[in-house]
C-alpha cells in the first residue's frame, strides 16, 4: 500500500475496472433500451414520449453516484451499513402490510412516496446478504457464534416475510444468495451430494408417477405456446428480431407487452436490436459474475469472499432468471434485468448493491509477503 | 490424527521458565490453528467459486445458445383472439346410411373492425349499415369511437356482403375466414341433427360446438381433428325421413293436431330409419329455448315426450301371459264390466259382449279383459317383463334429449296399478319405447337398444320372450288391422301391416282426471307381419277428424289413417317388394263376391 496516496487515485488503481466499465455500458444499454421500450407505457400515462427516459437517466446516475460512493468504502465500513441498511429494511418489510400499497397488483410490495415509489425488499437482499455472510465468516472462528444456524434462521424469517407479500421471486433470490454462500462456505459435501441426490429421485418418481407433473415438464420441454400470452409476445419478439433485429424504433412487441419497460426488455432488445444486442448483454452479465468470482477466488477474508460471492450471485440469477424467461428455460417469473430494466427503487438498490461488490472485489494485501517472509506454504 | 494440545506442557514449562505469560502461548497456538482453517476453508472455497463460476457461465451460455435457437427460427402469426390451443374448425360430416350429406360445412367469412384503424368510423358505420341494414346503429357508432381494439359486426357474411365490405375500403374493416355449419336439407331430421353454435371466436377459425341432439351427443368425435374424413354415419334414411316428415305434416294438418311424433325402426337392429316430431325447425337457425316446454319447436316429442300411451301397450300384458302359459289366443275370458276397484271403474269404450277370446281382446280392444289378464299377471312380474322390454329407463338413443325420455312411473304399484297399466294408463313413455317394446315382440322376442349409429350387423339383445309367444303376438296385431280397430285405414296392400291403435285421454290441464277433449292417438305397427323388418310407431297430440258430424278423435280415424299412408310410401323407398299374404289368397269366397 502507498503511503498517503489520495483517495480517487487508489480507487482507480484498486477497483475492478472490467467490471465497472461492463456496469457502465450495461446502464447505457439500460438507457437505449427505455428510448425504444417505455414510449408506449408514457404514452399510456399520458406522459411526454421520452418521460420514463428522463426518469431512468436520473435515477442511473443516482445509481451511479451511489456505486461509487459505496465502492470507495472499506469492507468494515460496508458491513457497518450494511448492517444498519439491512434493520431498516427488514423493518419497512415488517410495517408493509399497514403502510405499503399494492398498486392495484394483488401484492403489497411498495412504499408510495408521491414522485416515486420504494420496494424495499430490493434493499433487504444486498443488507441481508452481508449480514449473512457476516454470520458465516464468524462462525468460522474458533470460538466463534453459532453464525450458521443464526443466518439459517435469519434467512427462513425474510423468505418467510417475502412469501407472505407475496414474493416469491425475491424469495427465492434471497434464499438462493444464502445457499450459495452457505456452498463457498463449506457446505458438507454429503449434504450437497445428498440433496443433489434426493432432487433427482423426487423429479424422477414424480415424473413417473403424476400426470399432472409430468404434463408440466413436457409443456416446458416440448413447448406449444399460445402467442397471446406476455411470453408468446416475447417469443415472437425474439424470432423477429434475428440476428440484427428489425431496427432501432421499429419493434412492435411493445406495443402488446405491458411489462415491456420492465421484465421483457430483452425482448424489445432482441426485437428491434437483434441477437448481436442480446448476445452483448449476455457476455456483459456473464463477465461481470464469472470476473468477480474468479477475484473471489484470491480473498482470503473470509466475510469478504463471502458477502461478495453473494452478491454477485443475487446479481446474476435475477439477470438469468429475467433471460431465462424470456426464452422459456425457465418457467414465468417476473424478475427485473438489474441496471436494465425501468424501475428507481431496483436501479438504485442494484447500484449500492454492486457498489458494495466492488468495494469487496478491490484490490487489496492479501498477506502473501507476509506468507513469504513467514515462509508459510499453503 | 494427532491432536496437537492447546497448551503444549513442555513449552509452558520452559516459559514459566523464562518468565513469559504462558496465555500468548495459548493464544499463538489458537492463531496457527485459525491460519492453517483458513488456508483449508479458502482452497475449497476457490475449488467452489470455481464451479460457482462455471455454472453461471454454462447457464448463461445455455441462454445465449437458445437465444440463437429462437433467431433464427421463423415467427408466428399472433392471433387477436384466441383463448389458448389452436381452434379446430374442421367438424366432420354427417351423412344418412347411404352416405348422403346431413350436416356438413361451408367456407364463409366474418367480420371484424379494429377501430383503431378505422380513417373513418362514421362513413364506415353508413356503408356497412348499407350491406347489413339489421346492424344497431348506435351501437355500431359507440363501438367504433371508443376505446375497444376489436369488435365483431358479423359472424358470418356471404361472398356478395364480403365484396361490398371490400369495396368500403377502410383498412379498419376486416375479414377473416370462417367455417360454418350448414345443413343443407333444412328442417329434415332437425332434432335429430340438433344444431350448432359457435364456441371460442378467432379471427382466423371458429370452433362449432353441436348445440343439440346428435352434433352434441357425438360433438367429441365430430371436433376430433383425426376424424375430419371420416364422416359420421348415421342409421337415418334422408328420402324414408323425408317421407315420413312431409306425411306426418299433412297428416298432422288434415287431423287439426297440436302436434305429432313418427319413429321408424329396424326390428333387428334397432337402427331409427326416420324419426320425426312436429312442429320442427331449422336446424341452421336453431331457436332458442331449451327444449323442457313441450310446445317449443326444439321439444322432440319422439324422444323426450313422455305420454300414456294408451290401448298401444295391451299387446304386452297378452303377450306377457301367453308367455307365462296363463292362456292362448283362443282363451276365453269373462269381459263383464265394468271392473269396480274401490272408486274406481274399469269399462269399455262400448260393450264388447260377455267373454271374449284373448286375441279378440287385442282385436276389439278390450280394457276390462286386458285389465283381468293383468290380474292374473301379478304386479311383480307385471313389472319385471316391462322392466325388460325397457319401459322403465329412459331409451339408448344417442341422442342429449334422450335423457330427457325418462318413463313416468306410478309412485306405488299397486294392482290396480297393474290393471291400468295393462291398457296403457298410468304409465308415460315415449313413442320411441313404444317403437322398441313393439320392435322385441316382432324380432322373435329379443331385446332392442335403439340407435341412431348406422349398424352393418343385426344387433339383438338378450333374449326377454319366447318366440312363439311373440310370434303369436304379432299374429294378434294383424287381426288389429284385418278385423279390428284400424281395419277401415290400417292394411296397406302388399304390406300386411299388424298394429296396434291407442287413443288415451290426456290429463286436464287443472288436475281431476281425464280430458275426453285432447286425447293421444297413436298407431304402434310391424309390417311386414309374416317376416316382421319395421316398425313405425306414429303418435298425434291433440288430433281431431272433424269431416263427419261430430268431431271425432278415435285413433283408428287419426293415427292409423297417418301411418297405413307413411308405410305405403316408404316401403318402396325400404326396398320392400309388395307381397301378399297365402290367407288372402285362399279367402276364395270373399273374392268371389
Amino acid at each position: 500500500m502507498r503511503v498517503g496516496e489520495a483517495i480517487l487515485p487508489k480507487w482507480w488503481r484498486t477497483i475492478d475496472r472490467g467490471s465497472l466499465f461492463c456496469i457502465l455500458i450495461l446502464f447505457s444499454i439500460g438507457i437505449l433500451l427505455g428510448l425504444a421500450a417505455s414510449p408506449p407505457l408514457a404514452a399510456k400515462n399520458g406522459f411526454e414520449a421520452f418521460h420514463y427516459v428522463k426518469r431512468q437517466a436520473v435515477f442511473g446516475g443516482l445509481a451511479l453516484l451511489a456505486m461509487v460512493v459505496t465502492s470507495m468504502m472499506t469492507p468494515k465500513l460496508v458491513r457497518r451499513l450494511s448492517v444498519i441498511g439491512f434493520l431498516v429494511a427488514f423493518v419497512s418489510i415488517a410495517l408493509l402490510p399497514q403502510f405499503g400499497t399494492d398498486f392495484g397488483k394483488g401484492a403489497v410490495r411498495w412504499y408510495s412516496l408521491g414522485f416515486a415509489s420504494i420496494q424495499p425488499s430490493e434493499f433487504l437482499k444486498p443488507g441481508f446478504v452481508v449480514v449473512s455472510a457476516w454470520m458465516l465468516a464468524a462462525s468460522q472462528e474458533i470460538n466463534g457464534p453459532p453464525g450458521r444456524f443464526w443466518s439459517l434462521v435469519l434467512m427462513m424469517v425474510c423468505c418467510g416475510m417475502l412469501i407472505f407479500q407475496p414474493d416469491f421471486g425475491q424469495a427465492c433470490i434471497v434464499f438462493f444468495g444464502w445457499a450459495v454462500m452457505y456452498f463457498v462456505a463449506g457446505a458438507p459435501m454429503a449434504l450437497l451430494l445428498a440433496l443433489a441426490g434426493l432432487a433427482v429421485a423426487i423429479g424422477v418418481v414424480a415424473y413417473g408417477h403424476s400426470e399432472h407433473f409430468a404434463r408440466r415438464i413436457d409443456g416446458f420441454l416440448y413447448p406449444d405456446f399460445d402467442p397471446t400470452s406476455q411470453l408468446g409476445y416475447a417469443t415472437n419478439a425474439i424470432r423477429e428480431g434475428g440476428i440484427l433485429g428489425v431496427g432501432v424504433g421499429e419493434g412492435q412487441v411493445k406495443w402488446s407487452l405491458p411489462d415491456a419497460h420492465t421484465d421483457f426488455i430483452i425482448a424489445v432488445a432482441a426485437e428491434e436490436f437483434g441477437l448481436v444486442m442480446v448476445l452483448i448483454i449476455i457476455a456483459l452479465y456473464m463477465s461481470i459474475v464469472v470476473r468477480t468470482l474468479l477475484r473471489l477466488m484470491r480473498e482470503r477474508d473470509p466475510f469478504i469472499r463471502l458477502a461478495g460471492t453473494g452478491l454477485a450471485c443475487i446479481f446474476g440469477i435475477q439477470a438469468f432468471i429475467n433471460l431465462g424467461v424470456a426464452v422459456r428455460l425457465l418457467p414465468a417469473k417476473g424478475m427485473t434485468l438489474p441496471f436494465v430494466s425501468y424501475g428507481g427503487s431496483s436501479l438504485i438498490a442494484g447500484g449500492i448493491a454492486v457498489g458494495m461488490l466492488l468495494a469487496f472485489t478491490r484490490t487489496r494485501a492479501q498477506g502473501e509477503i507476509g506468507d513469504l517472509l513467514r515462509a508459510r506454504v499453503r | 490424527m494427532i491432536r496437537i494440545p492447546l497448551r503444549p506442557l513442555a513449552t509452558i514449562l520452559k516459559a514459566r521458565k523464562t518468565g513469559k505469560n504462558p496465555d500468548d502461548i495459548e493464544r499463538a497456538n489458537i492463531r496457527q490453528r485459525h491460519e492453517d482453517m483458513q488456508d483449508e476453508s479458502r482452497v475449497r472455497a476457490e475449488g467452489r467459486l470455481l464451479v460457482l463460476g462455471m455454472l453461471f457461465f454454462l447457464g448463461f451460455l445455455s441462454i445465449s445458445g437458445r437465444m440463437a435457437f429462437l433467431a433464427a427460427s421463423e415467427p408466428s402469426e399472433p392471433k387477436v383472439h384466441s383463448f389458448g390451443g389452436a381452434i379446430h374448425a374442421q367438424r366432420a360430416d354427417i351423412v344418412d346410411r347411404q352416405g348422403r350429406i346431413l350436416a356438413t360445412n361451408m367456407e364463409t367469412a366474418s367480420l371484424y373492425a379494429r377501430p383503431q384503424e378505422l380513417i373513418d368510423p362514421k362513413n364506415a358505420v353508413k356503408q356497412l349499415l348499407k350491406i347489413f341494414p339489421d346492424l344497431d346503429e348506435t351501437r355500431l357508432l359507440r363501438d367504433f369511437s371508443g376505446v375497444r381494439k376489436f369488435v365483431w359486426v358479423k359472424k358470418k357474411v356471404s361472398p356478395e356482403q364480403k365484396q361490398a365490405v371490400y369495396d368500403i375500403g377502410d383498412p379498419g374493416l376486416l375479414l377473416g375466414p370462417r367455417e360454418m355449419r350448414l345443413y343443407p336439407n333444412g328442417r329434415l331430421a332437425a332434432h335429430v341433427l340438433g344444431g350448432a353454435r359457435f364456441g371460442r371466436e378467432g379471427v382466423h377459425a371458429a370452433e362449432v360446438l353441436g348445440a343439440a341432439g346428435v352434433e352434441r351427443t357425438f360433438d367429441d368425435y365430430l371436433r376430433d381433428v383425426a376424424n375430419y374424413d371420416a364422416p359420421l354415419q348415421l342409421s337415418l334414411d334422408l328420402s324414408v325421413q323425408a317421407e315420413v316428415e312431409r306425411l306426418l305434416a299433412g297428416g298432422m294438418k288434415v287431423m287439426n293436431a297440436k302436434g305429432a311424433a313418427a319413429v321408424l325402426m329396424d326390428v333387428h337392429t334397432g337402427e331409427v330409419i326416420a324419426l320425426a316430431s312436429l312442429p320442427d325447425f331449422d336446424p341452421n337457425h336453431r331457436p332458442v329455448g331449451s327444449g323442457k316446454d313441450s310446445d317449443n319447436p326444439v321439444f322432440n316429442r319422439a324422444v323426450q315426450g313422455v305420454y300414456e300411451l294408451g290401448s298401444t301397450f295391451k299387446i304386452f300384458a297378452v303377450a306377457q301371459a301367453m308367455e307365462l302359459g296363463l292362456v292362448n289366443p283362443d282363451t276365453m275370458l269373462d269381459i263383464r264390466g265394468p271392473i269396480r276397484f274401490g272408486r274406481f271403474r274399469i269399462r269399455d269404450s262400448h260393450y264388447l259382449g260377455k267373454e271374449l277370446s284373448v286375441s279378440d281382446i287385442i282385436v276389439e280392444s278390450s280394457n276390462i279383459g286386458t285389465a283381468r289378464i293383468a290380474q292374473m299377471i301379478g304386479v311383480d312380474r307385471q313389472q319385471q317383463f316391462l322392466r325388460d322390454f325397457g319401459m322403465f329407463e329412459k331409451t339408448s338413443l344417442e341422442m342429449i334429449e334422450a335423457s330427457g325420455g325418462k318413463p313416468l312411473l306410478p309412485r306405488k304399484w299397486t294392482e290396480l296399478s297393474a290393471m291400468t297399466i295393462s291398457y296403457g294408463h298410468g304409465l308415460s313413455t315415449s313413442p320411441l319405447h313404444l317403437a322398441a317394446g313393439y320392435a322385441a315382440l316382432a324380432n322373435g322376442g329379443y331385446q332392442v337398444n335403439p340407435t341412431l349409429i348406422r349398424k352393418e350387423q343385426p344387433t339383438l339383445g338378450p333374449r326377454i320372450i319366447s318366440e312363439s309367444a311373440a310370434k303369436a303376438s304379432v299374429v294378434m296385431l294383424r287381426k288389429v288391422v284385418t278385423q279390428g280397430t284400424a281395419k277401415r285405414y290400417g292394411d296397406v296392400p302388399g304390406y300386411a301391416v299388424a298394429g296396434k291403435t291407442g287413443t288415451s285421454e290426456k290429463l286436464k290441464k287443472n288436475g281431476g282426471g281425464y280430458d275426453k277433449e285432447r286425447v293421444l292417438a297413436s298407431f304402434a305397427s310391424v309390417f311386414p307381419a309374416h317376416d316382421p323388418q319395421y316398425v313405425l310407431v306414429v303418435a298425434m297430440d291433440e288430433a281431431v277428424e272433424t269431416v263427419g258430424l261430430k268431431p271425432r278423435r278415435t285413433a283408428s280415424l287419426t293415427a292409423v289413417p297417418v301411418a297405413a299412408e307413411i308405410i305405403g310410401r316408404v316401403a318402396p323407398l325400404l326396398g320392400m317388394r309388395p307381397h301378399f299374404e297365402p290367407q288372402v289368397l285362399t279367402n276364395v269366397e270373399l273374392t268371389a263376391n
